[in-house]
């Protein structure tokens, strides 16, 4: 593996973000549509126990949903990659593919975890609940290893399909019950029994989790202790990255 | 490492269509080897098993003394590859596509603002280096492809269709960096073509290839003087009835039909003009126009396929692919 070409692509990602402010602006601006009306319409209707506001609740989740869309979506990359011809100046280089997959990986990854974290900030800004310095940290980890998960995935799943067009119509036949089955929206435990047991196979389910027990210092609604949500969590994003390195190496330019 | 390129019997197979057909192949250091053949011949399929993106189907070939299929990054190192279809990252600029070449094949920061100096310098792009490659003309685009190609001193260069869908006057530039690279560089380089002047103008051999085998292998010059003799074209009503007509007469050595024309190989063409528009005079026809040139690169395929270069696929998929590539550049 070389560092140096993992960390090339990554710095290829950034640059492009950077030059896409447009972009970076629409990505958030779809979840802080949900928080702010979802949220507070929805949370007016709400009860919620011990004096929580429905957007305190709904905020982790949302950061949560933010991250795992544009980052499995940045899979896209390598799509146009294949379009317009890159893909064969990288994978003609005297690199691993496994380099190239990380660094990928890590320029997606990043990019998602900057827009979770302008989403936490945006949330802050109307009013839900903030975590103090230790929660942040907890928080930007479970970004981290969400965003490592998801992006890999979206890398496994690009390198089997070949049309641009495809990639975000197949991508949201995954994402979208992996985003309304993992609590981000509402309670799993009191949902009916068929619901909660496909929210606990979903490995979201325990990277909002986390996020939420972060976020919000523990609370009522925290379905498992932190370690346990973060080593179910870390182990399904190793698997997503051995899937995508396993996956890459078999592509064709 | 006694040659730059050696294949042994390398095969690729699609399906049922074999695109490259058990070729061995030998290209000296310090070669400017062309490979010229039609759409569809197998150019680039062979060009992609050398650089070891398209693993074989059957036999093996060593690029710069590596095995392509045991040595994958020691050849991958030795070589700069530019592809038939563009490979540049439109949304960097050109120094920022170089840079990351130069990163990618582990040159330190020193090492490669020299050689991005360098490169851009020796294809002209100075100037522009810094603006997006989007902004860039097709024959800027295919510069920079080149002087990234450069960029990490490879002993060889594979050229697929460096030319094509380019004007002729950035056609001649781009020659004229190909040659430099070959003698100044002392870099092999192979290139592939449909173009015969391209092919005969630049290149020290040419391997004629069609539907995956190399048919005819030489230098152009030998490869024309084989031939021996004018090509007359006659354009005349029915020429495949005069074909039958000229096959009967002594001095044709050869004929072909190519499209509405009779290509007729003689020697002394001049002198056999007036005879062989007599004959047709004498059947009662007209002859519609004529011509006389020394044998072509095309002729030296006609005589081996029996048809032009350019006529099967020539017309509209070419136009096609030229429009194609037009867009994505
Ligand atoms: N990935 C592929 N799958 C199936 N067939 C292929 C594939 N790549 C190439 N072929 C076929 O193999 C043959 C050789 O193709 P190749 O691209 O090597 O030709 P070429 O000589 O480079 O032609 P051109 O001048 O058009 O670039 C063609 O018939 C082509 O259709
Ligand atoms: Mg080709």
């Amino acid at each position: 593996m070389s560092a140096q070409a993992i960390y090339v692509l990554w710095l290829r990602d950034m640059k492009w973000f950077l030059r896409a402010k447009a972009r970076i602006i629409s990505t958030i601006v779809m979840p802080f549509l949900w928080l702010t009306i979802i949220g507070m319409g929805l949370g007016a209707m709400i009860q919620m126990p011990g004096g929580m506001s429905f957007v305190d609740y709904l905020a982790p989740g949302i950061v949560g949903m933010s991250i795992l869309f544009s980052a499995t979506m940045s899979g896209i990359s390598v799509l146009w990659d294949k379009q317009f011809g890159f893909m064969k100046e990288i994978l003609v280089a005297p690199v691993s593919r496994m380099s190239i997959m990380l660094g990928k990986a890590f320029g997606g990854a990043t990019t998602s975890i900057i827009q979770g974290l302008l989403l936490l900030f945006a949330a802050g800004l109307i009013g839900a609940k903030m975590p103090g310095k230790t929660g942040f940290l907890l928080a930007l980890l479970f970004m981290v290893i969400l965003a490592l998960g998801s992006v890999s995935l979206g890398l496994a799943i690009a390198s089997r399909i070949e049309d641009p067009v495809a990639f975000p119509v197949a991508m949201n036949f995954l994402i979208m019950p992996l985003f309304f089955l993992s609590g981000a929206i509402f309670r799993i435990d009191t949902a009916p029994g068929w619901l909660q047991t496909l929210a606990y196979i979903n490995p979201v389910t325990y990277g909002v989790d986390g996020l939420r027990g972060a976020i919000l210092g523990g609370s009522e609604f925290q379905l498992f202790p932190l370690w346990l949500d973060l080593t179910i969590l870390a182990i399904f994003s190793l698997a997503m990255i051995l899937l995508g390195a396993y996956l890459f190496k078999k592509m064709k330019a | 490492m006694s040659h730059a390129i050696e294949t042994r019997n390398l095969t690729q197979k699609f399906g049922d269509l074999v695109a490259v057909n058990h070729v061995n192949l030998r290209i000296e250091k310090g070669e400017l080897f062309g490979l010229l053949g039609p759409n569809g011949a197998g150019k680039t399929t062979f060009i992609h098993m050398l650089c070891t993106i398209l693993p074989p189907t059957e036999g093996t070939a060593k690029v710069a003394g590596f095995d392509i299929r045991r040595n994958q990054d020691s050849v991958r190192a030795a070589i700069g590859i530019v592809f038939q279809d563009p490979s540049l990252d439109n949304r960097l600029t050109g120094r920022e596509n170089l840079d990351f070449h130069g990163r990618v094949y582990g040159m330190d920061k020193i090492q490669r603002e020299k050689r991005i100096d360098e490169v851009l310098k020796l294809v002209g792009l100075k100037e522009r280096a810094n603006a997006l490659v989007e902004t860039y003309s097709s024959g800027m685009k295919r510069r920079l492809e080149i002087a990234r190609g450069l960029m990490h001193r490879p002993k060889i260069m594979f050229l697929d269709e460096p030319t094509l869908g380019l004007d002729p006057q950035t056609r001649r530039n781009i020659w004229e960096h190909i040659q430099m690279l070959n003698k100044r560089e002392k870099i092999t380089i192979l290139l592939t073509t449909h173009y015969m002047d391209e092919a005969d103008y630049l290149c020290d051999r040419v391997g004629i290839i069609d539907h995956g085998r190399i048919i005819a292998l030489d230098k152009p010059e030998k490869l024309k003087d084989e031939l021996e003799g004018d090509i007359v074209s006659l354009e005349v009503p029915q020429p495949k009835k005069y074909a039958e007509v000229f096959r009967g007469v002594k001095y044709v050595k050869e004929v072909k039909v190519v499209g509405d024309q009779l290509h007729l190989t003689v020697t002394g063409g001049e002198k056999t003009i007036p005879k062989l528009m007599e004959i047709v005079r004498r059947r009662g026809n007209k002859v519609r126009s004529v011509g006389l040139r020394s044998p072509t690169l095309e002729d030296v395929f006609i005589s081996y396929t029996g048809r032009g270069i350019r006529e099967e696929e020539g017309g509209v998929k070419e136009q096609m692919r030229l429009r194609m590539r037009a867009h994505m550049r």
